[in-house]
């Protein structure tokens, strides 16, 4: 058999699992639940307008639960500069904790994956370490390393280190064991074994813990603002919630989501650009 | 003066296991000449490939002595090539760069001449046309190519080969074989062919050897009685099926003992 002929097989194969066979007469339900967007927003669009209506119908006090075009208002109550200031004061703390996180957990993680000894010894610690809440600390860490930057970025790094640990260290046993033979077999470096082969084979695995680091590294930033901070959007919650302008902290609310989504997004982005190999393959 | 490419002495293998001390090969003598074909049968879990993983120099013989060009294997060598059961590509790398790939995972980097030496071996292995391509996209028989391919790469005397076509389909598996046999026809080399096929072994190799179950032991060392070139039509004669039968007869007397 030739090559053309082996490859013909497959992509036959192909067509025929992906020709989705569109009838003309396709009922409108059906065509609706394929659209990727429409459905969702469709869905959110119907809850917000119930919750508006609800809270005017029943008229919810606005410190129960505010209606939508309360918090709308409680946008305008703070100016776009000092949004933005909070913003960024949030974010900082929230990147920086995060890649302080992948810049510890990666040494770590080829520690754990190649020596047993490290994996034996060191493990049961790091599940101590993280068995520890971590809101419960950030008061002590305050006070150790005083009110700036750096403690919020410790309290995120210890929020979101773990998870990166754990799926590093998943990813780098997860090679093929061929693939190792024949990287001894070729008598190659370990740091090249680790680089060339377990790394890559490990992406998709860091790319899962990222994507749960991420969103963690926000709620990291929030918590450290709670307990003490004068600036960013956790501060701003709970500023606006000891003085009862609720439509004012639901709006922080709403920035925060806004922002947990856009980070995730950036996270995965980064994957499907830089490796969409390491994606599952498609199903439709 | 010629000398032997392969040679195993009185060789053994005992792992340790969390229940106990386990024998996959106790005692294997057997002899390989040089640029011969052998093809190793056994039923599954008798030691094949722990033989092929001691040849390799991946694991060392706890009894008795493994020789490659009469010296004993003590480290990896650079004259052998392996072929896995899977092909064990890297998912995220070219055709081409997978070939290249133990260049550069030897010397850090890959020189044009390099390039040049795998376009050519992949043209020779028939995926001419394929270079760019990842191996998610081609249907295991070529993916089974470019592993064969990339143990070619370093122009190997020997070519370790642990079931590598079992993981296809009959038809791609028989296709498979007859390309080898081209290949190895145009570069002769060295080969160690470890399968459970009765058919496949006869119709490649010089030289069949039948292992027992464990702990493996060569019990029968035979030469294979057809000339060559072979073809689908080879194992059609009656002294063939006689062949063939006796062969199964060792494999299933050891089986039922």
């Amino acid at each position: 058999m030739s090559a053309e002929a082996d490859i013909s097989v497959s992509e036959q194969k192909d067509t025929a699992t992906t020709k989705v066979p569109v009838a003309p007469s396709e009922p409108f339900m059906e065509k609706l639940i394929r659209l990727p967007v429409v459905l969702p927003l469709l869905t959110f669009v119907l809850i917000l307008v119930v919750w508006e209506a609800g809270t005017r119908l029943f008229a919810v006090p606005s410190y129960i639960l505010p209606a939508p075009s309360r918090i709308l208002g409680g946008f305008e109550v703070v100016s776009l500069s000092r949004w933005v200031e909070h913003v960024w004061s949030t974010l900082r703390v929230a990147l920086m904790g995060f890649v302080l996180a992948i810049v510890v957990s990666l040494p770590i993680a080829v520690g754990l994956a190649k020596s047993r000894f490290l994996s034996r010894s060191l493990y049961p610690l790091l599940v101590v370490i993280q068995s520890v809440p971590v809101v419960a600390v950030a008061p002590i860490i305050i006070v150790v390393l005083g009110t700036d930057d750096a403690p919020r970025v410790v309290i995120t790094f210890m929020i979101t280190f773990f998870p990166l640990v754990v799926s590093m260290t998943t990813g780098l046993m997860a090679t093929p064991p061929e693939l190792i033979e024949l990287s001894r077999s070729l008598r190659a470096p370990v740091w090249r074994e680790i680089s060339q082969i377990r790394l890559p084979y490990a992406t998709p695995y860091i790319f899962s813990g990222l994507k749960i680091s991420i969103t963690l590294s926000v709620i990291g930033a929030v918590v450290a603002e709670f307990v003490a901070a004068e600036k960013g959007i956790g501060y701003f919650i709970q500023f606006s919630t000891s003085m009862f302008k609720l439509p004012q902290a639901w709006a922080g609310l709403v920035v925060l989501l806004v922002m947990s989504l856009v980070l995730f997004q950036a996270v995965s982005l980064t994957q499907k650009i830089l490796f969409p190999w390491s994606l599952p393959k498609e199903r439709k | 003066m010629t000398q032997d490419a392969i040679s195993f002495s009185e060789a053994g293998q005992t792992f340790r296991t969390d229940s106990g001390p386990l024998t996959a090969l106790s005692g294997v003598d057997l002899s390989i000449a040089r640029h011969e074909f052998v093809a190793v049968l056994g039923p599954s879990g008798c030691g094949k490939s722990t033989l092929l993983r001691m040849t390799a120099g991946l694991i060392k013989p706890t009894e008795g002595m493994v020789s490659v060009f009469g010296l004993p294997v003590t480290e990896p060598r650079d004259d052998i090539g392996i072929v896995f059961q899977q092909a064990t590509l890297l998912p995220w790398a070219s055709v081409e760069d997978n070939v290249v790939f133990p260049a550069k995972h030897k010397r850090g980097r890959v020189s044009r001449q390099d390039r040049d030496h795998a376009r050519q071996i992949i043209a020779t292995c028939g995926l001419a046309g394929f270079e760019k391509r990842l191996p998610g996209e081609l249907s295991g028989g070529m993916q089974q190519r470019v592993g064969i391919a990339r143990a070619l790469f370093l122009n190997p005397d020997i070519l370790l080969m642990d079931e590598p076509f079992s993981a296809l389909d009959a038809l791609t598996r028989d296709a498979m074989g007859f390309e080898l046999l081209r290949l190895w026809q145009a570069s002769p080399k060295t080969v160690l062919f470890i399968t459970h096929s009765i058919p496949e072994a006869v119709i490649l190799a010089d030289r069949v050897v039948v292992m027992s179950e464990r702990p493996g032991r060569v019990i029968a060392n035979l030469k294979v009685p057809l000339s060559r070139p072979r073809d689908e039509s080879s194992l059609r004669s009656t002294e063939m099926q006689e062949f063939m039968g006796h062969l199964r007869g060792l494999l299933i007397k050891d089986k039922v003992a």
